[in-house]
């Protein structure tokens, strides 16, 4: 028999009712608007696109607000509303070496054509805290230098004139790119599926494993061959026109990781590579992403697997913070039949194993007394 | 393809991207200073809807899908039968409607310069001074690098 417990509605309600109340917080305190946490919080907003797996500044500046700063539950909503969507279809590959450059590093090579270009990055600044932010006051214009506008090529490509780095990776000619969010993932899996996988990963989980390879754990020797981050070109093939409709740009870190790589039966010692592209500005996800791609193609090159960071149904299993955080936290949801089912089972076996050590006494008892 | 169709082609496409990339308050005001027609029958939407985002393994491998993005399209048929379609990024189906009355009115011979004068150009221009500020901005961070000689000799 089944009996269905009802109850809750009226708690429910005073509970969202509250937590609209607590995410206003003090009236006295002007409202947030959308356009001052994207232009503000800009990061934040850039992490809750790229985790959400969707490029759009106000939404995900609206999922932050309404989450009230929680970037998991932020994410999760942006994952919830883009299911509720119309898709229209895959655009055209975008061209990162046509990138309009907000930032650009190599660790490689000082001097590469282009130059290495600093950009607003929070390198090299001391990490304390700023009073004067605290006070708001005026913040003065950026500089401007006149410059020719100079191509940017990918760093890879300069090491790949020596022929000392593998190539950009490619797939089979017919190979159609694998779509996570329209099938089930599968192990093992494609270099280009993980690649996606890893785009819409969480920054501290990929953090950590990539960590966890500098430290020794997988160790593959790692440099950095260039982070650039800028604003790409979209274009997206449509039946009702003859040539690619252009939608508009979008934002992306790109991470090129150089490793050592002595060679194989199969290969010739040369550089191997680790690549990571992210939604808005966030060269750390870049980078570790690049890190954990490197990792994850140890069968590639029959290096060992010994490490989490190898393992790719550990990591790509684990990566996705809105299915984390799902299951972790559905334990706090009523499990009431199931804990009373439990809590039966337990007390029978606690009643069948006092019962067998009452029966061990007595037969202890009855043997010393003969 | 004949060559005056291919430049069209490629005008109508530099068109399009020039409206996808400038804001809604652009165009809208614009429009209204050059009092543009905006009465149109709507074909299509306008609607939102999802793009997925490809990149490339290595930056110049095989594709890959990095993940999605808003995208708002509307396809008119004005009355003098020019059909037009936008697709641009983001959620602003009035900015969708208007680009799309100016594809097609930009396709009706007639229209076409008015469209590219009071419009396009200046659309553009907006478009390549925000984009020669940001590259300016960015090129004076650009590490100089010098060498110093230490010691004697």
């Amino acid at each position: 028999m089944y009996v269905a417990v009802k109850g809750g509605e009226a708690a429910i309600a005073n509970a969202h009712a509250l937590l609209a109340d607590r995410r206003r917080g003090d009236r006295s305190v002007p409202a947030l608007r959308l356009d001052q946490i994207v232009e503000q919080l800009a990061l934040g907003v850039d992490r809750v696109m790229s985790e959400g797996s969707l490029y759009d500044r106000e939404l995900a500046a609206l999922a932050i607000v309404q989450a009230r700063g929680d970037m998991i539950e932020a994410i999760f909503l942006v994952r919830a509303y883009r299911t509720t969507l119309p898709r229209f279809g895959y655009t055209r590959a975008i061209d990162t070496g046509a990138m309009l450059v907000e930032r650009r590093v190599s660790a490689t090579y000082k001097d590469l054509p282009g130059g290495q270009l600093l950009g607003p990055t929070f390198d090299y600044t001391h990490r304390l805290l700023d009073p004067e932010l605290a006070a708001g006051g005026d913040v003065a214009e950026p500089l401007q230098r006149a410059s020719e506008a100079e191509t940017m090529p990918r760093v890879s490509a300069i090491l790949a004139r020596e022929g000392l780095i593998e190539p950009d990776g490619d797939m089979p000619q017919d190979h159609v790119p694998g779509d996570i969010t329209r099938e089930p993932l599968e192990f093992p899996m494609a270099r280009d599926i993980r690649l996606q996988a890893l785009s819409r990963g969480d920054e501290g989980f990929l953090l950590a494993l990539g960590y966890s390879t500098q430290r020794g754990y997988a160790r593959n020797h790692p440099f950095v061959g260039e982070v650039r981050i800028g604003e790409v070109e979209l274009e997206l093939d449509v039946p009702e026109l003859p040539f690619a409709v252009p939608l508009g740009s979008v934002r992306v870190t790109e991470c090129q990781m150089v490793n050592q790589f002595k060679g194989s039966a199969k290969a010739p010692p040369q550089f191997t590579r680790g690549y990571g592209l992210v939604f808005g500005q966030s060269e750390r996800k870049a980078m570790a992403m690049a890190l954990c791609d490197r990792a994850l193609r140890a069968t590639e090159f029959g290096e060992d697997v010994v490490a989490a960071a190898q393992d790719e149904e550990f990591v790509i299993s684990h990566s996705d913070n809105v299915q984390a955080t799902g299951f972790v936290e559905h334990l706090k949801l009523p499990h009431y039949v199931d804990f009373q089912a439990e809590l039966d089972l337990v007390r029978r076996m606690r009643a069948e194993h006092d019962a067998r050590e009452n029966a061990d006494m007595l037969e202890e008892k009855k043997e010393a007394a003969e | 393809m004949r060559g005056q169709e291919a430049r069209d082609q490629a005008e109508r496409k530099a068109v399009m991207a020039t409206l996808a990339q400038s804001t809604g308050d652009d165009i809208a005001r614009l429009w209204n200073e050059a009092g543009l027609p905006s009465e149109a029958e709507l074909l299509r939407g306008p609607e939102t809807g999802l793009v997925t985002v490809r990149g490339r393994i290595g930056g110049g491998g095989a594709p890959f899908n990095v993940g999605e993005a808003t995208v708002t399209r509307a396809t008119v048929r004005l009355a003098s039968g020019q059909v037009g379609h936008c697709y641009a990024m983001g959620r602003d189906k009035q900015k969708a409607k208007l680009a799309a009355i100016a594809d097609a009115l930009w396709q009706d011979p007639t229209r076409r310069n008015e469209v590219e004068t009071k419009l396009i150009a200046p659309l553009q221009a907006a478009l390549a001074i925000a984009r020669e500020r940001r590259r300016a901005e960015t090129a004076a961070t650009k590490v100089d690098f010098f060498t110093m000689v230490r010691g004697e000799d």
